[in-house]
């Protein structure tokens, strides 16, 4: 058997997109098109309008998060979500629970609550996804500590390519609390949602293709969207999300960070 | 899917290490289950505890990944000769061109359970010897498995709790066929610690007995430990009698974080994706590994998929009262008991289990018999709503 050797590629249907101080990707694109400056403010996550009124108010900052992200990168594609193959990638789980639980079962009492339990599990939010969206497709869920965003992205391709269906990528990150957050010092959440799908359609954005790299990965001028890059694991996409907003350049390449020495080299052609 | 060699496989649990100690323990039955006695842990249950984890020493280089889930991790390397395998791979194909990808469920949260034990009277800061990244984060040991080999290429933890590491099978199988590795490192580690054996009693899903799969009388799970191994390969022209992997299936039940769908549904789902993937008929597959896991709820469910799909007609156990539940390790300790009936010959029966559910018309193996087996399936579903099933062939 010859070695094969097929691109890692796909085209964008939809990005969803939430950040500190950049609510959603409309925001997002005019920001990174140089529009509109750049000003600070802590994320804003949307209640979920998906979720029943009693489980909206119980939804952890992470679920409302990747619904956000997740449902605004379907909305822009006009995809159907119960039918999407998802991939979760985030750096860590709930920080929020996870410290909960940590510091109870520090104490005398040990009797956890079974609901902080099951929101422990790193695929939480994966799970909220499908309960919300009936999505039975497969849904993926990684992490590759401050690789995530690009480990998503070659797991995701990887599916888009080999199975031919439309995948949604949701790279999400969240903060702990401290003491957690003094050794993991993640500032907010944020995330970003792609829709890769392996056709080109009148709706694709553009086609990214994937390769391994060793350059050193693109940073972004403004000093304010360059800290939040390299602050947050998800927001490594950064500088691709920048190209996409721009909409230009024929078959470009940039440089993502991945895992060093490893590093993740996209071609992106807009549509 | 185009099939995959395994070109080295190994597991750890409380069967004993290796393939050596895993087989002779399911052929004579046995089970590695014992009263819980884990760390300051006071529950009424039963664990399935890898002695000797804490001896085992990381490289000193290494020193800041030391912790529980690391130490079993390197522990389930340096069996059965699977690190040479590994470099022997490497040599062949690059330190770029050896990817991994490994199931954990918890990783090394235990490491933070217990700073969190130490933290500072005054300012309640973690102590200055606590490594976030490199023992509690999910991608720990995928990292340092990255790190002990000196890799250079992609790696990726996957964690949906216990289909973790079944489901590193299939992303592995998929960078394979696409040809950005020539081999991967695929497994599973997860350890004991005190969230998941106080969140599974918060739950009432701990047995206060050993697990009994499949039993009219089964009321839980038994939290064992393990670390399981897999080297992956495409398969040029495999040996008669190499083990394969045949087909991968992955679904999402979409109905309850921490149960499973009533009907099965998503695990039939997952099973029917794993036959189509391997091109195998529901006659082709000679013995199922179940998921097993001795919940009233997972086996009801579970039986009622494999009824629907297999009949009566398909030996099958769960070896979960054996082994105890692996949870993250869960799905490739099952892959490497698969590989295991392949090669010897011989299903597995089912420790623990004594008065089969007349509820679940499924042709449930409580002892183990020797069988010629040319395709073995197994299941693992996790939290979430999170299913995959394996299919594993011996080469002809």
């Amino acid at each position: 058997m010859s070695k094969p050797n097929r691109q890692l590629s796909a085209w964008i249907e939809g990005i969803g997109f939430l950040a500190p101080g950049l609510p959603d990707w409309p925001t997002a694109r005019a920001v990174l098109r140089g529009e509109q400056a750049y000003e600070h403010a802590p994320s804003v996550l949307p209640a979920p309008a998906i979720l029943p009124p009693a489980e909206r108010r119980r939804a952890s900052r992470v679920v409302k998060l990747t619904l956000a992200i997740g449902l605004e990168a379907a909305a822009h594609a006009g995809a159907d979500v119960a039918r999407l193959a998802t991939v979760f990638s985030a750096s860590g789980a709930d920080g929020h629970n996870c410290h909960a639980l940590c510091e109870q079962l520090a104490g005398e009492d040990r009797q956890i609550s079974p609901t902080r339990f099951h929101n422990s599990v790193h695929n939480a939010a994966a799970g909220y996804w499908g309960i919300a969206t009936g999505a039975m497709a497969p849904c993926q869920v990684l992490c590759a500590y401050d690789a995530s965003f690009g480990a998503g992205l070659i797991d995701a391709l990887g599916q888009v390519v080999l199975d031919r269906q439309p995948t949604l990528l949701i790279a999400y990150d969240s903060e702990y609390p401290e003491p957690l957050f003094a050794k993991r010092p993640v500032p907010d959440v944020a995330g970003v949602g792609l829709l890769l799908t392996p056709e080109r359609t009148e709706r694709s954005l553009a086609r990214i293709a994937v390769a391994p790299g060793t350059a050193t990965a693109e940073t972004l001028a403004d000093g304010a969207l360059e800290t939040l890059r390299t602050a947050i694991p998800a927001l490594r996409a950064l500088p691709l999300l920048r190209k996409l907003a721009l909409g230009e350049g024929e078959g470009e390449e940039i440089c993502l960070d991945y895992l060093p020495p490893m590093q993740l080299s996209v071609a992106v052609e807009p549509c | 899917m185009t099939p995959l060699l395994l070109s080295a496989y190994t597991a750890t649990t409380c069967l004993g290490r290796g393939l050596d100690a895993t087989r002779s323990a399911l052929r004579a039955g046995r089970s590695g289950l014992a009263p819980c006695a884990f760390e300051t842990v006071r529950l009424d249950t039963w664990l399935g505890e890898v002695p000797g984890v804490d001896d085992e020493k990381l490289p000193a280089a290494q020193a800041a990944y030391d912790c529980r889930n690391n130490r079993l991790t390197r522990m389930g390397l340096e069996t059965d000769g699977f690190a040479e395998r590994v470099r022997d791979a490497i040599a062949r194909y690059g330190r770029t061109r050896v990817g991994v990808f490994l199931g954990t469920s918890t990783a090394g949260i235990l490491q933070t359970e217990l700073a969190y034990r130490r933290r500072d009277p005054q300012t309640g800061a973690l102590p200055d010897d606590f490594h976030y990244r490199t023992t509690h984060n999910s991608f720990s040991l995928a990292e340092f498995t990255r790190d002990y080999f000196a890799l250079e290429g992609m790696a990726m933890a996957i964690s949906t709790a216990c289909s973790s590491s079944a489901k590193v099978f299939a992303a592995a199988a998929r960078q394979l066929e696409l040809g950005t590795i020539d081999a991967a490192i695929v497994g599973g580690v997860d350890t004991l610690c005190l969230t998941t054996l106080y969140g599974f009693a918060s739950l009432q899903l701990t047995s206060a007995q050993p697990c009994r799969p499949y039993d009219a009388e089964r009321n839980g799970i038994s939290i064992g430990e393990g670390a399981a191994f897999a080297l992956l390969e495409r398969a040029k022209a495999p040996a008669t009698g190499s083990v394969l992997l045949l087909g991968t299936g992955e679904s999402s039940d979409a109905y309850h974080m921490s149960s499973p769908h009533p009907e099965g549904l998503g695990a039939k789902l997952a099973m029917e994706a794993a036959l189509r993937s391997a091109g195998l008929g529901t006659a082709d597959i000679d013995y199922i590994n179940l998921h097993g896991t001795s919940t009233p709820a997972n086996d009801a469910a579970e039986g009622k998929a494999v009824a629907a799909l297999f009949g009566q007609t398909v030996p099958c156990s769960s070896t979960k009262g054996a082994t105890g539940h692996t949870l993250g390790a869960a799905g490739a300790v099952e892959a490497v008991i698969c590989a295991l009936a392949l090669t010897d010959g011989f299903l597995p029966g089912s420790p623990g289990t004594q008065h089969l559910d007349p509820a679940i018309p499924i042709a449930y193996l409580h002892q183990g018999k020797a069988g010629s087996v040319r395709h073995a399936l197994t299941n693992s579903f996790g939290f979430g709503g999170s299913n995959c099933s394996l299919i594993l062939g011996v080469a002809p």
